[in-house]
């Protein structure tokens, strides 16, 4: 289908993300805090971090805009142009955190039957985690989960919302 | 109900035996009833004639409704049971109010239940006052009553006459639990719709269901499971975990269904009785779209391995999976013909998904439909000669065709049918619908003239219907 978010603007704007990110954000995370012995006063309120955590969906979601998701036509599951350069931004990041393990969501739309679309959203996740693979990602860092048509992002019963609803996400794991 | 679920829910997640994990969305086990005791009534005082009126139900016969007279049954003392605070008199007027609901609504009966009918004294039962019913303009009579025996079990008797020949056409009795009595009256209920069709029964049989409440992007879908008319209604999942697509095991001792309690979407079978449940399969990779084999030894399945989709067919005790398709794509929805020799299945291997049958080893698959639309979720009917499916062509619908793919009839006409399952007696098809746009969903059923829908009454929205056979 036609309607596929503006891939261009997203790639622009997620490339200086990852410029205006990766700055600041530490490598590792502090250590957790020490259990202490019984009553003890309320710990008072960790100061308030200055941007997302690497590993944190948020980090990862400033670092690469809306390339976080790509989108299908209608039954397809095929990585076009404008999915191969938001996979190609997903591979950068996480060529530059080769810590990080992630889970592809795979989505429908409403407009198929139930089991179906679950068979589908799996096949979606396996695409995209199959271009990742090729682009030197490790198959062992990336983990998948079929939604069929479970969970939309759109509420819609139209064309842009089911356009919308077809999707693989990638999903950080904490 | 509500205290005992959280009571459960505290339990389970202090429970640290194996599998409490997949089990933590698992609601209170639910007691099955077995078999209906069946038991020798008093005749009337007419003798039973065969020759009796009968009718056979065909897809095009245009019926004109029998008016059927349900009136109260009678008890011979009225006195309070445990099925009834207020005695089994009032039981009997609850008992001719089912059998009315039953009857109405399947294009086939016009009956007029207890409450605007004269009630029979006790002897009535057995010498029915003619006079009195011929007048109202029913052709047949139900007459029947309800005795509470010293150990509180129910007798509950139920007798179909013909109003113009004054005779007698069939009796039965049965003795219940309290718990069981509306059993008593689908049982009633069966005996008349049998010999007034000649088709099988199916009232008394029971339903499970995916319920649906929340918003349509944060769905929260349960495990749930009813009488054939709603009633009898139980949750059996919590709620933490999405269920979707249950089937009854033939014997109603087990559910097959997809949960997501570990994450993913995997098939658990679940043991009415005690409540627990085991995956069909020990593997990582996502399970879909179970069916049971007519036997109940067998469970079908579908499992997606690095995106490719093929149908499965394991024992129940477990063991070794056997692959039946092998073909790039999405194999899935497979369902066996009743005889268990055949299986029909989707598959979108042609680029579109179409209906296919095989046998039952996976051999002679062959494509079954080229309508231009897509055809899914085909169904078997218990019966054998026709499968229903959801046909997309622009909506999605309900339809039927022969397990060759021919007669092609489309039943429901609404913005998205899908999912049909069978009545028992293959007389009556029951589907999920969908509203556009706000996404609500709720059962329904339609016979084979697709002239007679109905929506069937849930708490909350409803989807995934699954019928079971009938009961013993």
């Amino acid at each position: 289908m036609m309607n596929k978010p503006a891939a261009t603007v997203m790639l622009l704007a997620s490339a200086s993300a990852i410029a205006a990110c990766s700055r600041e954000a530490p490598e590792e995370l502090p250590p957790a805090p020490v259990a202490t012995t019984a009553p003890a006063p309320a710990p008072a309120p960790a100061p308030a971090p200055s941007g997302p955590q690497v590993g944190s969906q948020a980090h990862f979601a400033d670092a690469l805009g809306q390339s976080t998701v790509v989108f299908f036509d209608t039954d397809r599951f095929n990585i076009d142009s404008s999915d191969a350069a938001r996979l190609q931004a997903q591979a950068q990041y996480f060529s530059q955190y080769p810590q990080l393990t992630f889970t592809i969501e795979g989505h429908c739309d409403e407009r198929g039957t139930r089991e179906y679309n679950l068979a589908l959203g799996e096949r979606r996740a396996n695409a995209a985690k199959n271009y990742l693979v090729s682009l030197g990602i490790s198959a062992e860092r990336i983990t998948t989960v079929s939604f069929g048509k479970e969970r939309p992002v759109a509420l819609g019963s139209d064309q842009a919302s089911w356009a919308e609803n077809r999707r693989a996400a990638s999903i950080m794991i904490n | 109900m509500k205290k005992h679920v959280f009571a459960f829910a505290l339990l389970s997640a202090g429970f640290t035996g194996v599998g409490s994990a997949q089990n933590s969305d698992l609601d209170q086990p639910l007691a099955e009833g077995g078999a209906v005791e069946t038991t020798g009534i008093a005749p009337s005082g007419i003798d039973a004639d065969d020759g009796g009126l009968t009718f056979t139900v065909t897809d095009e016969s245009d019926w004109s409704d029998i008016g059927i007279a349900i009136p109260a049954f009678a008890t011979d003392r009225d006195q309070p049971t445990p099925a009834s605070a207020s005695g089994t008199a009032a039981l009997g007027q609850e008992v001719a109010r089912v059998i009315t609901g039953n009857l109405r609504n399947n294009g086939l009966f016009k009956p007029t239940g207890p409450d605007s009918l004269p009630q029979p004294t006790f002897p009535q039962i057995t010498a029915p006052s003619w006079g009195s019913w011929s007048g109202r303009g029913a052709e047949m009579l139900v007459h029947g009553y309800v005795r509470a025996r010293e150990d509180d079990k129910l007798v509950v008797g139920c007798y179909l006459y013909d109003v113009a020949l004054k005779d007698e056409l069939i009796r039965e009795g049965w003795v219940v639990s309290p718990a069981d009595w509306r059993r008593a009256a689908h049982k009633c209920s069966d005996l008349i719709y049998a010999r007034l069709t000649g088709e099988d029964p199916f009232f008394d049989s029971r339903i499970a269901y995916i319920a649906e409440t929340g918003p349509k992007d944060k769905r929260v879908k349960r495990l749930a499971v009813m009488d054939s008319d709603g009633a009898n209604h139980r949750f059996l999942t919590l709620g933490s975990a999405t269920a979707l697509t249950p089937r009854y095991s033939p014997d109603y001792s087990k559910l097959l269904y997809l949960s997501y309690v570990d994450g993913n979407p995997r098939i658990y079978v679940y043991d009415i009785g005690r409540g627990s449940q085991t995956l069909v399969t020990e593997n990582k990779s996502p399970t879909l779209a179970p069916r049971w084999s007519p036997d109940g030894k067998f469970i079908l399945y579908s499992m997606a391995v690095a995106g490719n989709t093929d149908i499965y067919r394991v024992s129940v005790t477990g063991g070794e999976s056997t692959r039946l398709t092998n073909t790039p794509g999405i194999d899935i929805a497979g369902s066996y013909s009743p005889d268990g020799s055949k299986i029909v299945f989707e598959s979108d291997r042609s680029g579109s998904q179409q209906c296919y049958v095989m046998d039952a080893d996976g051999t002679n698959q062959r494509r079954i439909t080229f309508f231009g639309g897509r055809c899914a979720t085909p169904e078997w009917s218990p019966r054998g000669d026709q499968i229903a499916f959801t046909r997309i062509a622009g909506d999605f619908n309900v339809a039927v065709m022969t397990p060759t793919g021919r007669n092609l009839k489309v039943l429901t006409n609404g913005w998205q049918d899908e999912a049909p399952t069978w009545a028992p007696n293959g007389r009556i098809i029951q589907f999920f619908r969908t509203t556009r746009n706000a996404g609500r969903s709720g059962l329904w059923q339609v016979d084979l003239t697709g002239r007679n829908e109905r929506r069937l009454p849930t708490p909350v929205d409803a989807s995934d219907p699954a019928w079971g056979p009938i009961r013993p």
